[in-house]
């Protein structure tokens, strides 16, 4: 009896290793057929589809990428992208998931280069993900617009970038514009507070932070600042540390669910009566904050993107067709994407060769550099960086929420010219904002 | 020396890789191999302790160790050799081990699982509240240099690190096929079935799980020194216990069977991993879980008990008088 059991056990462990290892070698050379030429111009797109990030960021940018490349394919988009796909060849998508951190990323990244054949990689939102992407990149000659990720030191450790560009801004913008709104707005106010993710983007937004600010507002004093580890959720303590140093300012890198997490606790607490908030990624939570955010905070959207984006055909397009597929408006994240896409397209166009045709990474590359397009968030120049970087304006805004029509509006909207929040070439942002922003050119 | 059949396997196998990746194989493929059997090694370091009874949470913490140590010794240190990076992380992982097994070996079964995940986690902490270090986002690898050579990006890169591996990888195994059927490594398995017989007998199970221990740290040292050179980026995620959680994973996946277990099952685990990704980016994780529950439910030995099994079934079908060799790595019937 035992016997027989463990027989029967063994073959179907034997058949299910069999089905497994059939199933596998089927798929690789189901991958290498696939991987051949087919015309189309294949891009991977690649975006938190799983973990805390997709949310608020990556699945919107997946739903943008999806409506700008059916858009693009049926040459529905207006002027000047009315024309069918990229230089006339059919766009190809490839979606996957940047979960899983630096190594795995570097080596899926291989994959849809050396696998699939990628022509562009357009994606990441992980500033570690494109610290450690940017350098395989240029390994690889592979073409890839960073759309999202804001980290400084991107371009500045990686000096001679060819193949990577960067069609999202530098996350010192956010600060810098964040600074400009409150001196602009509440010139009077002498107390400021924070609260920030212990990990690198909190970090950094606050190191950012409190140097501007002690250039755009010297009188203010910073009274405290507190930093919970990323994904803590409950802020208790943190807000009561905030609340007995009476700021007249609270400002918050946080994003996703600990943004609305906090927002909503600061609120019940009665931190939000005397203070008002400066969310640098209040925007991505505009659909959801309804009665929760206080009238009046201050949000942002990391440039002129989602609720922020200029009035023009391009967006109202874009606005309208994600609308009507996913019944809610473009956030920034979708915003940025978008962008990062018509600037490859943009670029591979302005590459040239025959219609229908894929031009090569060197020369997609070579025609990116230092040009300017048109997004669905105005006017782009690939300014910096040697030409590999994107100068844009940067808006804030005021929130308000209307509850006869639970619609969420922003109001008081402040722009700042790009020259004016982004530092120039061969500058660092750190020194630059010490440096009392020589060479700025505001509106 | 005599070769037994494992080591002249395994240095066949090696050959074979090493002819395979150089001349045929895709960039894609040689760098999913590299960075599987540079993983393998941490797995291998786990593999140890479990044969021992012991499973260890926090194999990250060295893992992180051995890559932290390449990227700081090549952007702070200056140093630029490849060789002296990846020993330079051995021995730093050495010598936290030799000071953390002190505890650690005092604790058995889920208190030694929670601890050894606590001290990742503690370095995981220390480097995420390092701005100088890059916080979470880490830092890039230096361009490095191998007997001299610059490797300075491209296919030869690929190719030096994928080389470095795959002898770095055969050596392991090697001696580890030689500790497990040594007296001590055999002792390690008498530890797992019966710690106080083990005592009686005259031996210290502490000190033979200390030196296990510190071993396994240094094997697991050189797989992320490894994994640093090849992805040319490090990051506190190496000491994330999700990472540690992967490794324990995969030594689950292959087994504790054979030495190869652990690389078979790196390599398959990561071939699952991209193909799940590219056909299902919404639903890898589901893939992979349901691969180990197969694993789990299936195979509870591993994979590599599709190969035992096969050479124990042979003889009873074949030749019935000749079932002198049924060490089945601890399949018991």
């Amino acid at each position: 009896m035992k016997n027989a059991q463990s027989t029967t056990t063994r073959v179907a462990g034997r058949i299910a290793a069999g089905v497994a290892a059939a199933a596998l070698a089927s798929t690789m050379l189901a991958g290498v057929a696939q991987a051949a030429e087919n015309g189309k111009f294949r891009v991977g797109i690649v975006t938190f589809l799983s973990g805390p990030a997709a949310g608020p960021f990556g699945i919107p940018s997946a739903n943008a990428a999806k409506v700008i490349v059916e858009g693009l394919n049926k040459g529905a988009l207006p002027a000047p992208y009315a024309s069918k796909g990229i230089n006339g060849a059919e766009i190809e998508a490839v979606i996957i998931d940047e979960a899983g951190g630096a190594t795995k990323q570097v080596e899926e990244f291989r994959n849809l280069v050396q696998r699939q054949k990628v022509d562009a990689v357009v994606g990441y939102i992980s500033s570690g993900d494109c610290l450690a992407i940017a350098p395989v990149a240029e390994e690889l000659k592979a073409l890839t617009v960073f759309y999202d990720c804001g980290t400084s030191r991107l371009f500045s450790e990686d000096t001679k970038p060819k193949y990577s560009f960067r069609t999202g801004l530098d996350a010192a913008v956010d600060n810098i514009g964040a600074a400009r709104y409150l001196a602009a707005t509440k010139p009077d106010i002498t107390k400021i507070a924070g609260i920030q993710q212990n990990y690198a983007w909190g970090q950094d937004s606050w190191h950012d932070f409190t140097l501007a600010i002690a250039q755009t507002m010297p009188k203010v004093k910073v009274v405290e600042n507190q930093m919970p580890k990323v994904f803590q959720g409950q802020y208790g303590a943190e807000i009561s540390a905030l609340s007995v140093k009476k700021p007249e300012v609270v400002h918050s890198s946080f994003w996703g669910g600990d943004m609305e997490a906090f927002v909503l606790q600061a609120n019940a607490r009665g931190l939000l009566d005397d203070a008002t908030v400066v969310l640098t990624c209040g925007e991505s939570a505009l659909d959801r904050f309804k009665d929760q955010a206080p009238n009046g905070s201050i949000i942002g959207a990391r440039g002129p993107f989602g609720a922020f984006a200029p009035k023009n055909a391009l967006n109202d397009w874009f606005v309208k067709s994600y609308t009507d597929t996913y019944s809610m408006a473009p956030t920034y994240p979708a915003t940025k994407m978008a962008q990062a896409i018509l600037g490859l397209k943009a670029a591979a166009e302005k590459a040239g060769g025959g219609n229908g045709t894929v031009p090569t990474a060197d020369a997609i590359s070579d025609a990116f550099k230092g040009s300017t397009f048109e997004s669905v968030a105005g006017t782009v120049k690939m300014d910096r960086a040697d030409g590999h970087q994107a100068v844009q304006p940067i808006s804030y805004g005021t929130y308000k929420y209307d509850p006869k029509t639970g619609k969420a509006t922003i109001e008081n909207v402040m722009t700042f010219s790009g020259d004016c929040v982004t530092p120039p070439d061969g500058t660092t942002s750190d020194a630059w904002i010490k440096a009392g922003f020589p060479g700025a050119k505001c509106n | 020396m005599r070769l037994d059949k494992t080591e002249l396997a395994l240095i066949g196998l090696a050959v074979v890789l090493l002819l395979g990746g150089l001349f045929a194989a895709p960039g894609w493929l040689i760098f999913l191999l590299t960075v599987a059997l540079a993983k393998a090694l941490v797995v291998q370091g786990v593999v140890m302790q479990m044969k021992a009874g012991l499973v260890s949470f926090g194999q990250g913490l060295f893992y992180c160790v051995g890559g932290y140590a390449v990227g700081m010794g090549g952007q702070f240190l200056g140093i630029s050799a490849g060789l002296v990076l990846l020993a330079i992380g051995v021995v730093a992982a050495v010598v936290l081990a030799m000071i953390l097994g002190l505890l650690m070996t005092r604790y058995r079964e889920i208190y030694f699982a929670m601890l050894s995940l606590a001290f990742s986690m503690i370095l995981y902490g220390v480097l995420v509240k390092s701005q100088e270090l890059g916080s979470t986002d880490g830092f890039n690898v230096n361009s490095w240099t191998l007997l001299g050579q610059t490797i300075s990006g491209g296919e030869q890169a690929t190719h030096a690190v994928f080389v470095l591996t795959v002898i770095a990888a055969a050596a392991v195994a090697f001696f580890l096929n030689r500790y497990y059927r040594s007296s001590v490594g055999m002792t390690c398995e008498a530890i797992r079935e019966n710690e106080v017989r083990v005592e009686y007998l005259g031996l210290s199970p502490r000190w033979i799980n200390y030196a296990n221990y510190v071993a396994a740290a240094a094997v697991s040292a050189l797989g992320g020194g490894l994994t640093a050179l090849a992805t040319g980026h490090v990051d506190p995620d190496m000491a994330y216990w999700t990472t540690s959680g992967e490794f324990v994973f995969i030594a689950l996946l292959g087994g504790t069977g054979s030495v190869f277990a652990p690389f078979l099952a790196a390599i398959v685990f990561s071939l699952v991993r991209t193909y799940a990704i590219e056909f299902l980016p919404n639903a890898w994780q589901m893939i992979l879980g349901f691969t180990l529950l197969g694993i789990v439910v299936f195979l509870p030995k591993g994979l590599w008990s599709l190969f035992t099994r096969a050479r124990v079934d042979a003889p009873v079908s074949a030749a019935p008088s000749s079932t002198s060799n049924t060490r089945t790595g601890g399949a018991r019937a």
